[in-house]
């Protein structure tokens, strides 16, 4: 039982993720997570105004389905499997943080940005938003997330792929070194 | 029964997601200062792997359940989008430690705040929607 409340190795994880593509795969679809975001907007409408969220939603209600497996997925693991001990984080990155004002305590996410308490704070509300914003604006611009590219594009070699995982790169660094100490 | 099974496979999404601690916006930030291998590890191995599954499906003609042939798509040309969105998609990446999915597996973890992330990131898409074509690609 240890094994299932300890976090999981990283080969352990890298295949199972390999594991729910394939399963994907012979069920006749792919693994894509960010398509679900583009399918909300078509469901609530959005296909009226702009021509781009005009298509069948309808045929992607597996994946839909499988974004509510994931919210479930997430529920299972806080209350079944979560690790009492809390997660560890490299000493560098704890001190790293605390001169941003964000102190770790075990948890998965910063209370500084997560916790209910934190909404007070207008500037928290913006951050949320806007970096949500961000993900949902580029990978619909680059045609996938990291599940899409990092994972499905790169299985299947794509050079447009390891474009976009670049791209991530260079904006996750750009945010994490040089502009989450000047907004935090 | 169609339908669950995709609900369980989600399910398992959700629950490797969290327990390799993907979801974990400590683990990002961590990843984008290269002060762990834990990220790197979990996407090397399943590219690793994901590269010899996807050969193999080829190279063997193997067929899905319903016995239809496996096509992979080809991301298309031109390749300006591919770094300009993906560069966008991971200043948000870093800012919010969740890509798409693991959002809603946080917000299923009991993390409520990841709704105004999920309804920025609904924004963003609907906003891409509607000016893509005044973007360049």
């Amino acid at each position: 039982m240890d094994f299932i409340r300890q976090p999981w190795p990283w080969y352990f994880s890298g295949t199972m993720i390999v594991l729910i593509m394939l399963i994907l795969i012979f069920w006749g679809k792919s693994f894509g997570f960010s398509s679900n975001l583009r399918t909300i907007c078509s469901m609530a409408g959005a296909g009226k105004k702009v021509k781009f969220f005009d298509f069948d939603w309808k045929a992607q209600r597996w994946n839909l389905l499988f974004l509510l497996g994931s919210i479930i997925g997430g529920w299972i693991s806080a209350q079944f499997l979560s690790n009492p001990q809390g997660m560890e984080l490299s000493e560098a990155t704890v001190n790293d943080l605390r001169g941003l004002g964000i102190h770790f305590k075990g948890a998965l996410n910063p209370e500084e940005l997560f916790s209910l308490e934190a909404l007070a704070d207008f500037k928290v509300w913006c951050l949320l938003l806007s970096g949500g914003l961000l993900v949902g604006f580029g990978s619909r611009y680059a045609g996938g997330c990291t599940s899409g590219h990092a994972i499905s594009g790169l299985s299947n070699l794509q050079f447009p792929s390891l474009l976009a995982v670049i791209g991530f790169f260079i904006g996750g660094l750009l945010m994490t070194w040089l502009i989450l100490p000047l907004i935090l | 029964m169609k339908s669950l099974k995709y609900i369980l496979a989600g399910i398992l999404f959700g629950i490797i997601m969290t327990k390799s601690e993907a979801v974990s916006w400590f683990r990002i930030y961590e990843m984008f200062r290269f002060q762990s291998f834990q990220m790197y590890g979990i996407i090397g191995t399943a590219v690793v792997l994901g590269i010899i599954a996807v050969f193999l499906i080829k190279k063997m003609q193997w067929k899905d359940v319903a016995h239809h042939p496996i096509l992979f798509k080809d991301k298309e040309p031109p390749y300006a989008r591919y770094l300009i969105g993906g560069t966008i998609f991971g200043l948000g990446w870093a800012l919010t430690g969740a890509c798409p999915g693991p959002m809603f597996v946080n917000l299923g973890y009991g993390y409520l705040t990841m709704a105004i992330v999920i309804i920025g990131a609904l924004l963003g898409t609907f906003l891409y929607g509607l000016i893509k074509d005044k973007l360049p690609h």
